[in-house]
């Protein structure tokens, strides 16, 4: 699972939650991987993310480095920011560990890279 | 980006395996890499919806749309399915053939949590004929929620109409964008002939731009998020 998906992701399906955003992130096997990077896909996808989300989850992972916690106004014509943005988005990997719930610690495991976000019957 | 011709397509996609035991409840006839490839093309060359954008696959199966919009270029993929058997071929597959920007996610269809930050949806969902009547429009249902622009999928032409009044209800835009024949190569014992070949569509359905925001609005929580104290992506 990769910060970009996580950023999206809620347990609000489940019966009582309200926002279920954003999930933390537990994780027990992160890894790094190599994506090409598309500097208009990073620009374009900039302004759609919740970039207080992404810099917590990576924070939380260890690999926020020297990402800013706020976004600079100017930040299309930053390559390098591009490309420290295009890493935690897509190269930052959680392989195995949990998603947890913020309202009720419901956990969601990650396994072999994929969230498992089934729920019981009685949770929906 | 990684542009690659159809044939060129076609021919990477024949190297995804497919289900070894199909879930017949579930419906898990594979798309073939000669409709994926024709889909995706199509999708890609008449209304640009692939290339750099981010794209949800539901029902992923083996991966084969994920795996093809990756190779035209997709910024980011999210392939959702409910079957662990169907998400491990599909890593697996992803593994081989070396594609690093398809995320997957284990999840019911009927409770969708991703927020709409995917702008096209391309899905090949059952038919609706087995596990429960209306599995089809379902589907359409969550992509259309979760995608900012299109949802592109497949359904058997005979539900062509019943999917025009749908839209209309909805608000949204349908187009048929071809029909192509679906070769279903005897894949369950009930299968009684050798092969069966049906009638599909590729329907494209689409937000209207004013109608967005108040569609967004009617969406059940998924998409309330962004009035919360914890604000989720902005859309």
């Amino acid at each position: 699972m990769k910060l970009l998906t996580h950023n999206m992701l809620t347990s609000n399906i489940i019966k009582g939650v309200k926002n279920g955003y954003p999930l933390k992130i537990s994780a027990s096997d992160v890894q790094l991987i190599d994506v090409d990077f598309n500097p208009e896909f990073i620009t374009r996808m900039i302004p759609k993310i919740n970039w207080k989300v992404l810099h917590e989850a990576a924070q939380s992972l260890g690999h926020a480095n020297d990402l800013p916690a706020e976004l600079n106004a100017e930040y299309e014509a930053d390559q390098e920011f591009l490309k420290k943005t295009h890493h935690v988005l897509l190269e930052v990997e959680v392989q195995e560990g949990d998603l947890i719930c913020p309202e009720t610690e419901r956990k969601f495991p990650i396994s072999h890279g994929i969230p498992n976000m089934l729920l019981k019957e009685e949770e929906i | 980006m990684a542009r690659i011709k159809l044939k060129q397509l076609e021919i990477e996609l024949e190297s995804v395996s497919v289900f070894e035991e199909p879930n017949i409840l579930l419906e898990q006839y594979p798309t073939t890499p000669h409709i994926a490839a024709r889909m995706l093309h199509t999708i890609q060359s008449r209304f640009h919806d692939i290339d750099g954008r981010t794209v949800a696959d539901l029902g992923v199966g083996c991966g084969v749309l994920s795996i093809g919009a990756s190779l035209l270029g997709c910024g980011h993929c999210v392939g959702i399915d409910c079957d662990a058997d169907a998400l491990d071929q599909t890593r697996e597959n992803l593994e081989e053939l070396e594609v690093e920007n398809v995320d997957l996610i284990q999840v019911d269809l009927s409770n969708p949590e991703l927020s709409p930050l995917m702008e096209s949806s391309v899905d090949n969902p059952p038919f609706g004929t087995k596990r429960s009547k209306g599995i089809d429009v379902v589907f359409v249902q969550h992509a259309l929620k979760m995608s900012r622009r299109s949802v592109y999928s497949l359904h058997k032409s005979s539900t062509r109409q019943h999917f025009i009044k749908k839209a209309a209800e909805w608000g949204v835009d349908i187009e048929v964008v071809a029909q192509l024949r679906f070769d279903l190569a005897k894949t369950f014992k009930c299968h009684k002939q050798k092969s069966v070949d049906i009638e599909v569509d590729l329907i494209r359905f689409s937000h209207r731009k004013k109608i967005a925001a108040k569609a967004k609005k009617a969406a059940p929580k998924s998409s309330q998020i962004s009035s919360a104290s914890e604000p989720g992506p902005s859309s």
